[in-house]
C-alpha cells in the first residue's frame, strides 16, 4: 500500500477534519505541519493552484481541498463509511455540508463584526443558522451521522472545540444549552469519541492564536 | 430502473445551475417533467421541497425532493446506474474531478460575481480589479486542465461530457451574452485558449446546446440585473 501523507496546519479545523478521517479509517500517515508563513516546497508542488492546506499526498496522487479530499478517503478506504449507504441519504447528508460551508460568511460575520449593530446582526443570524442546522439536520439523533459520527460531524465538528473560543473572543455566547440544547448536546458528544478526544488542538494555545489572527486568516488554512 | 421514476426538476430558463441539471438528465436520457418557477413569485411546491434556501433547481424523485445542483448532480450519478457516467470510477480521478469543479465554481464564479456586482457599480477601479481575478482564476484553471487535455484540444464524441464539463459550460456557456451585454471579454481565446475551445466544443453537443438560454433573452435579462439588483445571486 503506497504511503499516506498529510500537508496540515496545527490550528486549522479543516485539517483536523482529514486527520479525524484518517483515523476512523485507521490509515497510517505521516503528519507534515505546514508553516503557512512560509510554504514548503511540498505544499506548493502538491497544490499548485491554491497552495493550501489540508493536502492529501497518497503516493504519487496529491488531493486538495478538505471536503474532497474526505470523499477521496471514503471511497479509497470503504469500511467504517463516512457517508450513507442510500443515494437520498447520501444526497441529504451533502446537501447539509454544502450548507455548513456556505454559511461560512455568517460566521466571519460573527467573529469579524465592527460595530455593535453589526453585531448585533451577525449573531442573530448565528443563531438562525444553528437552529436550522439543530432542528432540520440533527432532529433528535446523536450524531449528525446517526449513532455514529459521519462526513457531516467531521465538517461541523469545528463547532465543538473552535466555536466557543470565538466566541470567548467575540463577548457573545450563542452555541449553549438552554438556546440550542440538541445542538449543544451534540458538541459535548462528539468531543468524547475518542478519535476526536484525542485529536483536538490545545486550547489555550487556540485561544492564543486566534487573539492574534482575524478570521480571515480562516480561508487560508484550507477552504 | 425505469418505469416506476418520477422525475421533476424545478427550475429557472437563466439559471447556470439549473441548466447543468437539465444537462445531465438530458445525457443520461432521463425522462422528466420541467417546472419553470417565476422568482419572484415562487410557488407552494418549490417553496415546500426546498424551505431551507427556496431556490431552483430542485430534482423531485418518486417525490423526495433534492435541493443544490451538484449535490443533485451526484444523486443522478448514483441513482440511474446504467447509461452514460458523468464522473470517473477511479478515486482520484473524482478527486481531481471535484477538487476543479470546486475551484470554477467556488473562486472563478465567485470572481466573476463581485465583478459583475463593480460593473453594476460603476465603479471603474474595483471592476477591473475583479475582473483581474476572474482571469487569474481563469489562468489558474487553464493551467491545471493541461493535465485533463494533453493534446490541447477537447472535443466531445458521442455526448460523452462529464460533471466537469458539465459544471463549466453551465458557468460559462452563454459568455457571449454576458460578454454582449456587459462589453467586455470572459472567455478570451487570446487568454486562455484552451478554455476558450473547450466551452465552444462544449457548446456544440447537443444536450449542452439545447439547454443553452437564448442569446437575446440573456443579454436583456444580464443587463435588467445590472440596472436594476447588483446584490442579485444568479441562482435564485
Amino acid at each position: 500500500m503506497a504511503g499516506v501523507k498529510l500537508l496540515g496546519f496545527w490550528a486549522s479545523p479543516f485539517s483536523h477534519r482529514v486527520i479525524w478521517a484518517l483515523k476512523l479509517k485507521g490509515v497510517s500517515y505521516e503528519y507534515i505541519e505546514e508553516d503557512l508563513s512560509n510554504k514548503s516546497q511540498l505544499l506548493i508542488h502538491n497544490n499548485p493552484a491554491d497552495k493550501q492546506i489540508p493536502v492529501l499526498i497518497h503516493g504519487d496522487k496529491a488531493v486538495a481541498e478538505s471536503l474532497v479530499i474526505l470523499e477521496y478517503i471514503d471511497e479509497t478506504w470503504p469500511h467504517n463509511p463516512l457517508l450513507p449507504k442510500g443515494a437520498y441519504e447520501r444526497a441529504t447528508a451533502r446537501f447539509w455540508i454544502k450548507f455548513a460551508v456556505e454559511k461560512g460568511a455568517t460566521f466571519y460575520a460573527f467573529y469579524n463584526s465592527n460595530t455593535g449593530e453589526e453585531q448585533e446582526k451577525a449573531t442573530k443570524e448565528t443563531v438562525e443558522v444553528l437552529k436550522i442546522i439543530e432542528e432540520e439536520a440533527l432532529g433528535d439523533e446523536k450524531f449528525f451521522g446517526g449513532e455514529d459520527i459521519g462526513l457531516l460531524d467531521l465538517v461541523l465538528g469545528w463547532f465543538a472545540h473552535w466555536f466557543d473560543i470565538i466566541e470567548e473572543l467575540v463577548g457573545v455566547k450563542v452555541l449553549d444549552a438552554s438556546k440550542l440544547p440538541r445542538l449543544h448536546a451534540w458538541t459535548e458528544n462528539f468531543k468524547e469519541v475518542p478519535v476526536i478526544k484525542e485529536n483536538l488542538p490545545d486550547r489555550s494555545k487556540l485561544l492564543a492564536y486566534f487573539k492574534h489572527k482575524y478570521f480571515a486568516h480562516l480561508p487560508s488554512l484550507d477552504n | 430502473m425505469g418505469e416506476e421514476n418520477k422525475v421533476t426538476l424545478y427550475g429557472m430558463w437563466a439559471s447556470p445551475f439549473v441548466r447543468r441539471v437539465e444537462i445531465t438528465l438530458k445525457i443520461k436520457g432521463i425522462p422528466y417533467e420541467y417546472v419553470e418557477e417565476d422568482l419572484r413569485n415562487k410557488s407552494q411546491l418549490l417553496l415546500q421541497y426546498n424551505p431551507v434556501h427556496k431556490k431552483v433547481p430542485v430534482l423531485v424523485h418518486n417525490g423526495k425532493p433534492i435541493a443544490e445542483s451538484l449535490v443533485i448532480l451526484e444523486y443522478i450519478e448514483e441513482t440511474w446506474k446504467n447509461g452514460p457516467k458523468i464522473l470517473p470510477e477511479d478515486p482520484y480521478e473524482r478527486a481531481k474531478v471535484r477538487f476543479w469543479a470546486s475551484f470554477i465554481q467556488q473562486q472563478a464564479r465567485q470572481s466573476l460575481f463581485d465583478s459583475l456586482v463593480s460593473a453594476a457599480k460603476s465603479s471603474g477601479e474595483a471592476h477591473e480589479k475583479a475582473m483581474k481575478e476572474v482571469f487569474e482564476k481563469l489562468t489558474v484553471f487553464e493551467e491545471g486542465m493541461k493535465d485533463f487535455f494533453p493534446s490541447g484540444t477537447p472535443h466531445f464524441e458521442d455526448e460523452n461530457i462529464g460533471f466537469l464539463d458539465i459544471v463549466l459550460c453551465s458557468l460559462f456557456g452563454h459568455h457571449k451574452a454576458q460578454e454582449e451585454a456587459l462589453g467586455l471579454k470572459i472567455i478570451d481565446p487570446e487568454r486562455h485558449p484552451l478554455v476558450y475551445s473547450w466551452v465552444t466544443a462544449l457548446n456544440e453537443v447537443p444536450a449542452v446546446k439545447e439547454s443553452l438560454p437564448p442569446h437575446d433573452k440573456m443579454v436583456a435579462l444580464i443587463q435588467f440585473l445590472r440596472r436594476n439588483a447588483p446584490h442579485r445571486s444568479s441562482e435564485a
